[in-house]
């Protein structure tokens, strides 16, 4: 067999040989103003029309390619944006945006009134579909005027300048879906379903250039082997590491800037089943369990305690007594249980969703706690779909632990789902209480009136014990130090275009 | 030609049957591709409305025949989630692990078939204890595993490769085959030691037949002995093995994906299960049954050239 083995030693020297070239590649060590590669834990599945865009992770990104008439800033406040002034007549129902000279799209377009118009018709319109068309029931007419986009409300909404945010898309391109077009720092070049976005600097921007030129948003699916990417130099940038993530990136080339998550999680449990029906069980097992514990025992320390649903990048509407409501107090937990008739404790299942890490070692803890007032919890972990369909929508479950968070930096947006008829309650919350203060807080005519109503409410949650709060997780990010310039807003957003080279 | 076109026909069957089971197990699973799209806005009215929309509410026997005769003509659907049709989305990924599959298999076979022999060869030395252990060790242990603790060491230790910098075949070839020798590794290691302990045991066993004795009191020297005539009949379990495995490989090579960053197959089958995308889905399935079936299929022509004395 002489031919068999000088085969095999010509497969082996070309092998040897294709291993010592891979190490030639090697690291280039990359130009950090020329391009940066974020990973991101999932690919943006849904449709990549800005109105349609559901996924907090799609809307997240597209953050960089569109904008409104208004856009946030990295404080929640609204900053002109397409439009460069507006002002609303004293009565609070007209709203007028004068629109910016000299901003194009991506494709090269002028940005102009009729573009402004087509995008709030694909959202006011009575028969649309999409998500955001609630926000514009409100709405009485819009037209232009010149260079300036009236809009008419029915009724005074304090909270309508957040509805302006929605993008400005282009007139008559048919193919959003796919091949996204806005006003954004960033345009959109190519995707690879499951491997990467690509996204380049828009040089014709209107306002302060992104700083990198080439982005790579890069699907890092496998939790596990995003320190090992981060460490080996493929990606230089990711979001919501967790705490021993964190450790492992502790001394290597990389910092850890800290925010919060600006969620609200909790143990929600569901107030129409035994025995989260009774008001004193509920607000037993709020005595019962200590958020601080759990912040300690399964999140290094990093969180901040919640005693409603409110979080404090919301600003003036948190209240931070609030927590103090339920200080752990097992003593008074036991005694609310023997009052409730529920003296040998009871069991009850807390479903998780399974791909949320956090929740569960937040369930693992409450699970210990429960024990000392003899109370039985037992974890079910749930598919993420599942959970939807089963908890969210069927609210079928017992109790179960996640995290909330506003699809605007709206109160309303943030306590609208406990009023007993919303259609989100999945907590099936009932509070006379709160259903009245509620209503007062929108029908109110200033500001300040809202607000204390809007306290009044948080108040209430808390008191009447509609959930057991827990914190505002702590977020981590990590980012090669060869960059700088990240910013955390209050809202869930990746702003690509502050990231910049550091010196 | 009878026996072909039977084989043939029971082929056609078996994927007929395991794309009905997916379309089948769909309806029992909570969720739905509404919901999916839907998210924290969905609500019961929202969900039936999008199913219609989707066409989803129809029976399921109905939408199952629809599926099959556009598979009849090439059309596989669009995807839900991606809005592209699904062999456009699915094209690069099968290119990809068909690649990580078929190195591992190649991997397999180079080193496998050497070291199979020098063992058996070795059969009677002080050394047996120890390659078997070390066999049986390699032989355990998962793919996911090996994946990490091969990244481990020749990603972060040894620098020879960056851990997650997957290059594209269409962009730089050679570049994207030196990536996924890893991956490729990874899944061929326990394959490795199986062959290799099928080797020796099959070497051995044809070592002790009348044949060899005469080879040998020919004149013929062992190793020649070996290589040419043990080899030759070893070979055909150790094919059949590999034709049989080749299913293993390719589930070993979506598992595998995950550890690499490989944009294969993998993935997009798992994100489209929890992202309830049936077009996609269902493609895929198709088409590793169709890969395992027809494997299975081209073992057993072979075998019958490899063996003449064999009646399949």
């Amino acid at each position: 067999m002489k031919a068999f083995k000088k085969l095999w030693r010509l497969i082996i020297l070309s092998a040897t040989l294709t291993v010592a070239l891979c190490a030639c590649g090697g690291d280039k060590a990359g130009d950090a103003s020329k391009h940066i590669t974020i990973g991101i834990p999932q690919d943006l599945s849904d449709s990549l029309d800005p109105h349609e865009a559901l996924a907090a992770g799609t809307r997240e990104i597209l953050f960089n390619i569109y904008e409104g008439l208004v856009k946030p800033d990295s404080n929640g406040d609204l900053k002109p944006a397409v439009a460069d002034e507006y002002s609303v007549s004293e009565d609070g129902l007209t709203y007028t945006f004068h629109l910016r000279k000299g901003v194009k799209f991506h494709n090269g377009k002028d940005v102009t009134a009729d573009d402004v118009l087509y995008s709030i018709k694909r959202n006011a319109d009575p028969d649309s579909t999409l998500a955001n068309a609630s926000a514009f029931s409100n709405v009485k007419e819009y037209k232009a005027d010149g260079e300036n986009i009236v809009i008419t409300l029915n009724k005074k909404d304090g909270d309508f300048l957040q509805t302006m945010t929605i993008a400005i898309v282009p007139e008559g391109v048919d193919n959003l879906s796919t091949q996204p077009c806005g006003t954004g720092p960033y345009k959109f070049v190519s995707r690879s379903p499951q491997e990467n976005i690509i996204l380049k600097r828009f040089a014709d921007y209107w306002g302060e250039k992104a700083y990198i030129e080439d982005v790579t948003l890069k699907i890092c699916a496998n939790a596990d082997s995003i320190t090992m990417d981060l460490l080996g130099g493929s990606v230089d940038f990711f979001a919501r590491i967790t705490a021993s993530q964190a450790l492992q990136l502790k001394d290597s080339n990389f910092n850890i800037e800290e925010g919060t998550m600006n969620l609200v999680q909790a143990m929600y449990l569901n107030n129409a089943v035994e025995p989260f029906n009774n008001e004193k069980v509920r607000q037993a097992l709020c005595y019962a369990v200590d958020p601080k514990e759990i912040i300690d025992f399964a999140f290094d320390g990093k969180g901040t305690e919640l005693g409603s649903s409110m979080f404090p990048a919301f600003g003036k509407y948190f209240v931070k007594e609030i927590n103090d409501v339920y200080n752990p107090d097992i003593e008074k937990a036991k005694e609310l249980l023997k009052e409730a008739g529920y003296e040998n404790g009871f069991s009850f299942a807390i479903k998780v969703p399974s791909n949320y890490q956090p929740h569960i070692d937040t369930a693992q803890v409450i699970v210990e706690q429960l024990k000392k007032i003899g109370v039985n919890a037992e974890i079910k972990l749930v598919e993420w779909d599942s959970w939807l369909s089963d908890v969210y929508v069927g609210r079928d479950f017992e109790a179960t632990v996640v995290g909330v968070d506003a699809s605007t930096m709206t109160a309303k947006a943030m306590l609208e789902r406990f009023t007993s008829d919303s259609s989100k309650n999945f907590v099936n919350f009932k509070s006379d209480a709160y259903d009245a203060a509620f209503n007062n807080a929108i029908n109110a005519t200033d500001d300040a009136t809202a607000t204390e109503y809007y306290k009044e409410c948080e108040w209430i949650l808390a008191r009447e014990a509609a959930n057991v709060y827990i914190q505002d997780l702590a977020e981590m990010v990590a980012i090669n130090n060869k960059y700088t310039g990240y910013e955390f807003y209050p809202i869930y957003v990746l702003d690509i275009a502050k990231i910049k080279p550091a010196k | 030609m009878k026996y072909v076109l039977k084989k043939i026909g029971t082929l056609i069957l078996t994927l007929l049957a395991v794309s009905a089971l997916v379309f089948f197990a769909f309806s029992f699973i909570p969720a739905s591709p509404a919901l999916s799209k839907l998210g924290t806005e969905a609500t019961a009215e929202k969900i039936a409305e999008l199913n219609h929309q989707m066409g989803l509410d129809r029976p399921v026997l109905v939408r199952f025949g629809e599926w099959v005769a556009g598979i009849v003509h090439g059309d596989f659907g669009i995807s839900y989630s991606y809005n592209t049709p699904v062999t456009q989305l699915l094209s690069e990924k099968i290119a990809v692990t068909m690649l990580l599959s078929v190195m591992a298999i190649l991997i397999t076979v180079i080193l496998s078939f050497p070291l199979g022999i020098y063992v058996a060869r070795k059969s009677d030395s002080k050394l047996d204890v120890f390659f078997t252990t070390v066999n049986q060790m390699i032989m355990s242990i998962p793919s996911f595993f090996s994946g990490i603790l091969i990244t481990l060491i020749f990603g972060l230790i040894l620098h020879v490769f960056t851990p997650g910098a997957y290059v594209s075949y269409k962009r730089d070839f050679f570049k994207c085959v030196a990536y996924l020798v890893f991956p490729a590794l990874s899944i061929a290691l326990p394959k490795i030691s199986m062959v290799v302990k099928l080797l020796k045991d099959t070497a051995l066993k044809e070592a002790d037949k009348d044949y060899v004795r005469t080879a040998y009191s020919r004149g013929n020297r062992t190793k020649a002995v070996f290589y040419k005539h043990v080899l030759k009949n070893a070979i055909i379990p150790v094919i059949t093995f590999l034709g049989m495995t080749f299913a293993d490989i390719i589930a070993g090579s979506i598992i595998v994906e995950q550890v690499f960053g490989v944009p294969g197959l993998g993935r997009i089958l798992l994100t489209s299960i929890s992202g309830r995308d049936y077009p996609v889905v269902e493609a895929i399935i198709l088409l590793l049954a169709t890969a395992v079936v027809v494997s299975n299929l081209i073992v057993d022509l072979l075998y019958k050239k490899f063996d003449p004395r064999i009646h399949v």
